[in-house]
């Protein structure tokens, strides 16, 4: 088939660049007429082509391929070089599991989550609602909520380690409440400082995600709320919450995935999972494992498993938030 | 003329979205009362918001105010500046690190790589999926939603195998850009555009013998600028701010992202400098500048209806 257009005939020209009106008239008929095989406008498929064929070379087979590395003894060789890679069953998943660093990691990813999931389902929520009440400086307040999203967590990073640095600014202003060893260097609140930064940093995302599912909640819901006497708290959570539910879906599994990805932020904020594997992360795991110890194999394995814990979690949310809905 | 009907639709469409007035766009006699109510209750949330603003911002007026500082000032009056203490030295010194200039280059090149193939390709199967009828449309359709769904982690591996020991793509910007190149996510958005046009108006141009390619060029694109644009802005984020992927591709000072520059800079050489943090905070600033302007300066396509409608689809 030539791009130009299905049967490279008349049609191909420029459009009815002074073409007769009868002419005009007949070719309507002609797609009708042929019952095409592909449909009405096969060259569908080859707009598509690139992206389809993109989505099986660069996510598709590598999907297939980490399964398949999981499974076989893998290592690094040279290009093109053959080396036999023997099927080892699970063996990979069994070092992965009783690997004290691994449980450790996803230790760590639970504290993350515990503190993260929900500060962000209410901080986004409570800031999208007051946003979407208050008309003054609106632009001002939505991109300020935005900026820490669109910057590169590297450039926040450097002013977080220097904000939460031995005498860095916050302790500074805490005086004698400081923590000792400090927040990033301290085995109980590294993790809890990642997933501080993590839920700033994130933040204006959600709220975006919440605003713009505020919008689809009716006003006269809250009109004949405030007529029967409802204050705005009773407002708050008879309309506003339910209204949001499934942005709440959303959001804690979109919430989780982040955390499951963890990698940039406990690699720089605590120097790669310091103090002694107190912010280590899975995917940081990985990369030890996989690249730097040359173990793909086992780190592929640790991937398989983290996507199945997302995939529990995530099946968990939905049965806790989503509730009736679904 | 139906052209530019659409157009003014699909124009205005987008240019009410933005509009930051919710109440202000119910249907009048409607509204008075909401309007006044929502006033009143506009007062405790002003305030909270006020500290959200300053909760957000602070950290980026600190970084800026730092990367000026000859030593670093950590006191609370630290955070204002003072004039006796004021350098442009630590600029001077990242830049002796880590070549500021080649690492936005890279950054760059990286990012609009990306975007160029995103757009692209994006465009071509969104136009297709949303006015075009062909067999396996439906497969595509679902192709993209179960794409959405894929994490990087499990990808993470593979494509490492892949792209820099089979292919020997490391330290080049395709092995950097590859695992990025489609976003379904803009392809999502671009349908919907498409989808919002009158699809009368795409058969009237078949009619007229117009090829599928001229009248995507001359009659869609043009009409839905404001998706390309949203989709540019949302795919910049992903390249511009990732870390992961470059740090694992490059290691090649010569091409590596700033992003990842700096990264290696605050894990090795900050330790050894005379003021790392000053040098952490300039360089930081490098960094940041590029997408805090083009998303103040385009904040008003970066809206929450473009981003609930691409993810929730």
């Amino acid at each position: 088939m030539s791009l130009r257009s299905s049967d490279g005939g008349p049609a191909a020209g420029p459009p009815a660049a002074g073409a007769p009106v009868g002419r005009t008239a007949d070719r309507r008929l002609v797609p009708r007429k042929r019952k095409n095989f592909l449909g009405r406008q096969p060259l569908g498929l080859l707009f598509s082509a690139p992206y389809v064929i993109y989505v099986l070379a660069v996510l598709a087979y590598p999907l297939g391929y980490a399964v398949y590395i999981s499974f076989h003894d893998f290592f690094f060789t040279a290009p093109r070089v053959k080396v036999d890679r023997p099927f080892v069953g699970l063996d990979n998943y069994i070092a992965v599991l009783s690997d004290p660093a691994v449980q450790r990691s996803f230790a760590n990813i639970g504290v993350f989550l515990v503190i993260n999931v929900p500060l962000t389902v209410g901080l986004s929520l409570v800031l999208a609602n007051a946003l979407n009440r208050v008309t003054k400086l609106r632009t001002f307040f939505r991109v300020s909520y935005y900026v820490p999203y669109v910057t590169a967590s590297v450039a926040v990073v450097g002013v977080w380690l220097f904000l939460f640095q031995q005498n860095g600014l916050v302790n500074a202003l805490l005086g004698p409440l400081a923590p000792d060893p400090s927040w990033l260097t301290n085995s109980w609140l590294a993790m809890p400082t990642v997933a501080l930064y993590v839920t700033w940093k994130q933040l204006g995302f959600f709220i975006l995600l919440y605003l713009a599912a505020l919008q689809n909640i009716p006003d006269e819901l809250y009109e004949s709320a405030s007529v029967d006497g409802g204050n705005k708290w009773v407002q708050f959570w008879n309309i506003t919450v339910p209204g949001v539910r499934s942005a709440s879906v959303l959001v804690t599994l979109l919430a989780t995935i982040t955390g499951a990805n963890l990698f940039t932020e406990p690699y720089l904020l605590t120097g790669g999972g310091g103090p002694d594997g107190a912010s280590t992360s899975p995917v940081f795991l990985m990369y030890q494992k996989g690249i730097l110890q040359g173990n793909p194999d086992v780190a592929a394995a640790l991937g398989v498993v983290l996507v199945i814990g997302v995939l529990l979690i995530a099946l968990i949310q939905k049965r806790l938030v989503g509730g009736k809905e679904d | 003329m139906s052209v530019i009907d659409a157009a003014t639709a699909a124009n205005n469409e987008n240019g009410k979205n933005d509009d930051a007035g919710r109440p202000g766009a119910l249907p009048p006699g409607h509204g008075g009362s909401t309007v006044e109510k929502r006033r009143n209750l506009g007062i405790g949330s002003f305030v909270l918001l006020a500290v959200g603003a300053f909760v957000f911002l602070f950290p980026f007026y600190y970084m800026f105010i730092g990367s000026l500082q000859t030593s670093p000032d950590t006191s609370v009056a630290g955070a204002f500046p003072n004039p006796a203490n004021l350098t442009g030295e630590n600029y001077a010194n990242i830049n002796a690190s880590v070549d500021l200039l080649k690492g936005l280059v890279n950054s760059g090149i990286f990012t609009g790589g990306v975007i160029l193939f995103t757009v692209v390709f994006g465009l071509l199967v969104g136009y297709a999926l949303a006015q075009m009828h062909f067999r396996g449309k439906g497969f595509v359709f679902g192709m993209m939603l179960l794409v959405q769904m894929i994490p990087f982690q499990l990808l993470l591996i593979p494509l490492y195998v892949m792209i820099v020991r089979d292919y020997g793509l490391a330290d080049s910007y395709i092995g950097m850009i590859l695992p990025f190149a489609i976003n379904s996510t803009a392809v999502f958005v671009f349908r919907q555009y498409f989808m919002q046009l009158p699809s009368t108006l795409f058969e009237a141009a078949r009619i007229d013998g117009a090829s599928e390619l001229r009248i995507l060029w001359q009659i869609a694109i043009p009409l839905v600028r404001p998706a390309i644009v949203t989709a540019i802005l949302l795919t910049f984020i992903g390249p511009w701010n990732e870390f992961l992927w470059p740090f694992l591709v490059t290691k090649d000072s010569s091409i590596q992202p700033l992003a990842v520059s700096l990264a290696n800079y605050i894990s090795n050489v900050a330790a050894t400098a005379s003021n790392p943090f000053g040098a952490i905070l300039a360089g930081a600033c490098v960094l940041a500048a590029p997408a805090i302007a083009l998303f103040i300066f385009f904040q008003r396509q970066f809206i929450s209806t473009n981003i609930g409608s691409s993810v929730k689809g």
